[in-house]
């Protein structure tokens, strides 16, 4: 359960990020969270909502945006979504291949007033 | 409606402790290893095991990471290998930053081995950085051989996978050749060990390897 920590760690990020640009109200945090992380959409939407409860802009949403694992491959070139985490080219069946979505973990933007 | 830009990771802060440990660590010549698993799967016995052997001729530390009590710790220190426990109170993984409080208590000047043993786990650990050298995953016949695919980012951020309690296999639906096949699938770059802490087979090689690593 380790989403309250990464719920925390956006809130700080907001936080700082707020301050840095003299702003109070907050609307929206938009975070991108790759398929591979490991982290549940609907539990780190849980964690994030508990802990803003307590400050000036409760009612701000977070927007979670799920980055499919794509591969880029070696080989032939081509780029593929990976399904059931095999990681190999679905074309050419190469495991040379580069990972080229779905291990983010980022914020994005604040929406502000 | 105004929009600020931000684009950082969520965990830079962890990611930028991590950095500052492995510049400690690299600069005092300390090879560091986090080892990973979900409970029960040996990590401790493991731990002993290679301390026992690499105690005289290596200076070793340890890391012992949980959610309550000291006991890991105390198996450890009985071998005379300073240990610090950090006890999590109900936190399923090691951060960088309690890491960094842990190893200050160590002689680290003269430290050549550095052994972090996470929270038993297989989901959360596998996002934290501590500033380790090598990620080891370790994983017994007891507990399935679809464990790679059922836990995918920890055998994808892994270096080695241990296989554990192989001294088993003929008592459980285990097969060795399938685990390896699913680990692959999912990291094709992983080193694997197969061992039985309990009866010493396969540890001689595990040491060969971390010996020529350090």
């Amino acid at each position: 359960m380790h989403e309250m920590s990464i719920a925390q760690s956006i809130v700080d990020i907001v936080n700082d990020t707020l301050a840095e640009n003299e702003k109070s109200k907050l609307k929206e945090v938009a975070v991108d969270i790759g398929e591979m992380v490991a982290v549940v959409p609907e539990s780190l939407q849980f964690c994030y909502e508990a802990i803003v409860q307590e400050t000036e802009y409760h009612n701000a949403v977070l927007n979670i945006n799920v980055i499919p694992l794509k591969i880029k491959c070696n080989n032939c070139n081509i780029e593929s979504k990976i399904e059931k985490y095999a990681f190999l080219c679905p074309k050419c069946e190469s495991t040379n291949i580069n990972v080229i979505s779905g291990e983010e973990l980022n914020i994005r933007y604040l929406e502000v007033d | 409606m105004p929009i600020v830009t931000v684009e950082r990771k969520i965990l830079k802060k962890n990611d930028e402790i991590a950095s500052e440990n492995r510049e400690i660590f690299s600069k005092n010549n300390i090879y560091t290893l986090n080892l990973l698993s979900s409970p029960g799967s040996g990590k401790t016995t493991l731990l002993e095991k290679t301390l026992s052997l690499l105690n005289k001729s290596l200076n070793v530390a340890v890391v012992e990471g949980d959610v309550q009590t000291d006991n890991d710790a105390q198996r450890i220190a009985v071998l005379n290998v300073p240990v610090v426990q950090i006890v999590t109170n109900g936190g399923c993984h090691l951060e960088a930053k309690l890491v960094q409080s842990a190893f200050q208590s160590f002689d680290i000047k003269n430290l050549d081995l550095l052994i972090i043993e996470n929270v038993g786990n297989l989901v959360c650990p596998a996002s934290y950085d501590l500033g380790e050298n090598k990620k080891v995953v370790l994983l017994s016949t007891t507990e399935g051989d679809d464990k790679p695919l059922k836990y995918p980012s920890m055998f994808r951020v892994s270096d080695v996978m241990i296989i554990n309690k192989i001294d088993l296999l003929e008592y459980v639906d285990f097969s060795v050749e399938s685990v390896k096949k699913n680990a692959l699938s999912i990291n094709p770059e992983l080193k694997i060990f197969e061992i039985s802490c309990k009866t010493g087979e396969g540890i001689e090689d595990w040491i060969k390897w971390l010996k020529n690593e350090i």
